[in-house]
């Protein structure tokens, strides 16, 4: 495995490889269909160039380890808005995920809902063609419409438009406080509608999540608040009143607790292990409850108040042809080496946004050496 | 500022494209007498003006669809137009253009609490999404100043950003979904009322893309919840650097205001003489602005406050009604109207690191002196976002081009300092030839190659974004 330890290195590599390349940030996030090709790893640029809290922004290599990040804003008691998601306990994977991964996939968690995903809070890119070329794109400020927005199209291009170097965060402060309040024993269509309440009200819920029932546990409706004390505490109480005709509602406030309950649903550790293809399917929230009636062998976990849907079912089942007819899309996350094989792993594209797709690729991978077929 | 040379084969062929156009339109939506036409000859950016060949204002998407497959077959350049209010040219015609303008398409196609949606016809302004789902107490956050007048079509097209971005983000961050034009008639559909795309972000590219990629003529956009209550909080300082510093503590202090603008002394002064609001006399002023429940504010104002205080401000004014929190924002809604009222002046729009607030205050400051040309500050100070205010006498021989020269030293020093030509306006013609200051001849042609892939002829506003030597080769193809 290639692990170039500046930017010109890897630009040389990408330069002059006779065929195709496979990327990787920290191995943590085998998603997609897999690739052929040289290994090369992004791990050896890494570090954290600037970091302004007064501006909250951060910007780092892309090889940069997550955790270090992490530990770095959080001794200045800040934190990456978009909370994203850990994979190494739903994909069974080991190694230190890296920010460039996080980029790569638009790793994204809970919060999703309220501050947005990885692309939102992404404010510029340093990245090497499928020429070699050095691009940048965006910057270090909050606000910029400075020539297209290719910092969004690199979020969840999985390597394939380009070799992310260099990436600049937008960081929010973490909060002082913070509460989890649950409902028990919501049928999902119940669930689904009191979690639209909560999102719906100007309370400021960051986490709207619920974990259907089984043979051996009730299900389980969570609302996550955070804030400063007296504000969460005024605020929970508010949306205590506002979900009590869905039933019984009881405030979680030890902070490790509610933690380590949103930790859980970040990284699905729900579906971790057993058996099945694991998909990720991101519906209209209003529309959870019907898919989840279409999928009735799935074990299910459900976020973003409905709209983000993960679900473990056997392989054998065709969950597209189930889904037909709904909008949104489903990514297949999990599955065996033959299922994944097989491809479709994204969601299968209307021709023209397909030919713009195919198009792009041509312009920035020429010669069709970045993670060929990673994305089909 | 050069424009491309008309195209004279399209002129002598007006008659026969307008004739085409009047086929797949209903009356009166083909507009090319000469004395109509002039109605759209500029947008907000008045000092470059320049009527079209023809204007159409169709209604539907299959109408823009049919407008623009003629406008592809017959090689005509498009330059879509929203309310036309960009401050950047962005809705600047060529002679030999048809602009494109979605004022008619102005409806609300769907609302829906549950999801927090809506959907509207792109022609509809942002204020008015505001409105529709008012009733129930939502909002549609992105808020330009611009907001009564301006459509979301040229907000998707520019971005726009507004004054309480900070908490809110801007357009792209608010934007489900578009319903797409391409420039050969091919609509797309880009997100929906579910996050995240399923293969490329498109739509993040299509945002801000001003107008060149394809013409938006449907939008899914979020709304939010409208917060209990909002507070602003006023102060004065002696000089900007210590205003600058006070912003950069608030920020790190975990307090995240929805609003954070700064306004100087030049431009404190000249809205007290328009407006009356009660502003302090000092160097620079500060409005922070906190939502929530009252309690809430309370709480946050304290720490603000108390921030505020280690700052030696010369003047701190807590709202405690509706009427003063009006009266707070008044001087600050008609800092632009007030500079007006002065002279003529050029807004300028880049964005700066925020640490790096002093040195650029400091900077302009001297080559406003060595322009003799007066520059007033007013802006977003906790996203950096910048509006130097250059004032001149339009009048005056060679007064513009004065200006413009400063204007293009100060947004190179925004770029130096680490920051961007354009925060919220977008490129347009107006920095389009300052580009090579911020991206490499490579970042530049990697852009235009996307281009390249919606719309290979480059018919779709084609003279913008890009300098015009480097979009040249490109622009000439389709001729």
């Amino acid at each position: 495995m290639l692990k170039p330890s500046s930017e010109r290195e890897l630009a040389e590599i990408v330069c002059d490889a006779p065929g195709p390349l496979a990327l990787r940030g920290g191995g943590t996030r085998p998603i997609g269909c897999p690739v052929e090709g040289k290994a090369v790893s992004t791990a050896g640029l890494s570090g954290i160039s600037l970091y302004e809290p007064g501006a909250l922004t951060l910007v780092a290599a892309a090889g940069t380890p997550v955790a270090e990040i992490e530990t770095a804003v959080a001794a200045e008691g800040q934190r990456l808005a978009f909370e994203p998601m850990d994979h190494r306990t739903l994909l069974g994977t080991e190694g230190a995920p890296t920010i460039g991964g996080v980029v790569a996939v638009n790793a994204s968690g809970p919060r999703r809902v309220q501050a947005g995903a990885c692309r939102d809070g992404l404010l510029g890119v340093r990245f090497i063609d499928g020429t070699g070329t050095l691009v940048k794109n965006g910057g270090r400020v909050m606000k910029n419409v400075t020539g297209y927005d290719l910092v969004k199209l690199m979020a969840g291009s999985y390597g394939t438009l380009g070799v992310l170097t260099e990436v600049s965060l937008k960081v929010l402060p973490a909060p002082e406080a913070i509460a989890s309040l649950s409902v028990a024993g919501l049928g999902v269509e119940r669930a689904v509608e009191a979690m639209s309440v909560a999102l719906g009200s100007p309370y400021e819920v960051t986490g709207a999540a619920h974990q259907p029932g089984g043979t051996d546990m009730a299900a389980a409706t969570v609302l996550r608040i955070e804030g400063f004390e007296a504000s969460v505490t005024y605020r929970a109480e508010r949306l205590k009143e506002l979900l009590e005709p869905f039933g019984s509602v009881t405030i979680l406030r030890e902070p490790d607790r509610v933690e380590r309950q949103w930790r859980a649903i970040r990284d699905v550790e729900a579906l971790a292990g057993g058996e099945g293809a694991v998909w990720r399917i991101s519906v209209r929230p209003s529309d959870a409850p019907v898919v989840v009636a279409r999928l009735p062998e799935a074990d299910l976990l459900l976020d973003w108040g409905g709209g983000l849907i993960w679900a473990r079912l056997p392989e054998e089942v065709d969950l597209r042809a189930a889904l037909a007819g709904l909008g949104g899309h489903a990514t297949l996350l999990r599955a065996s080496a033959e299922m994944l094989a097989r491809g479709a792993v994204f969601e299968p594209q209307p021709a023209p946004v397909a030919s713009i797709a195919e198009g792009l690729r041509a312009r920035f991978d020429p010669r069709g050496i970045l993670n060929p077929g990673r994305m089909g | 500022m050069d424009m491309p040379v008309p195209n004279a084969e399209l002129l002598a062929r007006k008659a026969h494209i307008v004739g085409r156009l009047q086929e797949v339109l209903a009356r009166g939506a083909v507009i090319s007498e000469p004395a109509e036409t002039r109605v759209y000859e500029c947008d907000a950016l008045t000092a470059y003006k320049c009527p079209p060949l023809a204007a159409v204002l169709p209604e539907t998407t299959e109408q823009v669809a049919a407008v623009l497959r003629i406008c592809h077959e017959e090689n005509v350049p498009v330059v879509p137009r929203g309310a036309g209010t960009s401050l950047a040219g962005g809705a600047l015609p060529t002679e030999d253009c048809v602009i494109l303008g979605v004022a008619r398409m102005n409806a609300v196609l769907e609302t829906d609490y549950a999801n927090r949606t809506i959907r509207v016809q792109s022609g509809r302004t942002n204020l008015s999404v505001s409105g529709a789902v008012e009733e129930e107490d939502f909002f549609y956050a992105p808020d330009p100043s611009s907001q009564l007048a301006c459509a979301i079509a040229g907000n998707i097209a520019m971005n726009s950003g507004g004054a309480h971005c900070l908490k809110y983000g801007v357009t792209t961050n608010n934007l489900l979904g578009v319903t797409m034009v391409l420039m050969d008639g091919t609509v797309v559909e880009l997100g929906g009322a579910h996050l995240d795309a399923e293969g490329y972000d498109l739509l993040g590219l299509v945002c801000g893309s001003e107008g060149q990629l394809g013409v938006v003529t449907e939008a899914t956009l979020r709304i939010l919840r409208k917060p209990e209550g909002a507070r602003p909080v006023l102060m004065g300082f002696d000089d900007s650097e210590t205003a600058g510093r006070c912003v950069s503590d608030i920020i790190k202090a975990g307090v995240l205001p929805v609003a954070i603008e700064f306004m100087d002394r030049l431009c404190i002064r000249a809205t007290e003489d328009f407006a009356g609001a009660g502003y302090p006399d000092c160097e620079a002023l500060l409005i922070v602005e906190v939502e929530g429940s009252a309690a809430e504010i309370d709480e946050q104002l304290g720490k603000i406050l108390e921030i505020a205080r280690r700052h030696d401000p010369v003047e701190l004014r807590e709202s405690s009604s509706d009427e003063e929190s009006a009266r707070i924002w008044l001087g600050r809604k008609s800092a632009f109207g007030a500079m007006g009222q002065i002279n003529d002046y050029m807004c300028l729009d880049g964005t700066i690191p925020v640490s790096e607030l002093p040195m650029v205050l400091r900077r302009i400051g001297e080559l406003a002196a060595e322009y003799s040309l007066q520059v007033g500050n007013v802006f977003h100070a906790g996203d950096g976002n910048m509006h130097p205010l250059i004032l001149f006498d339009a009048n005056k021989l060679g007064d513009l081009e004065l200006c413009e020269q400063l204007g293009a030293e100060i947004l190179k020093l925004c770029v130096e300092a680490g920051g961007c030509l354009t925060g919220e306006h977008g490129v347009g013609v107006e920095k389009r030839d300052l580009m090579g200051h911020q991206f490499t001849p490579e970042d530049l042609e990697i852009q235009m190659a996307v281009k390249d892939v919606f719309d290979p002829k480059w018919l779709l506003n084609p003279a913008k974004v890009f300098p015009l030597a480097a979009s040249a080769a490109r622009r000439e193809r389709s001729e």
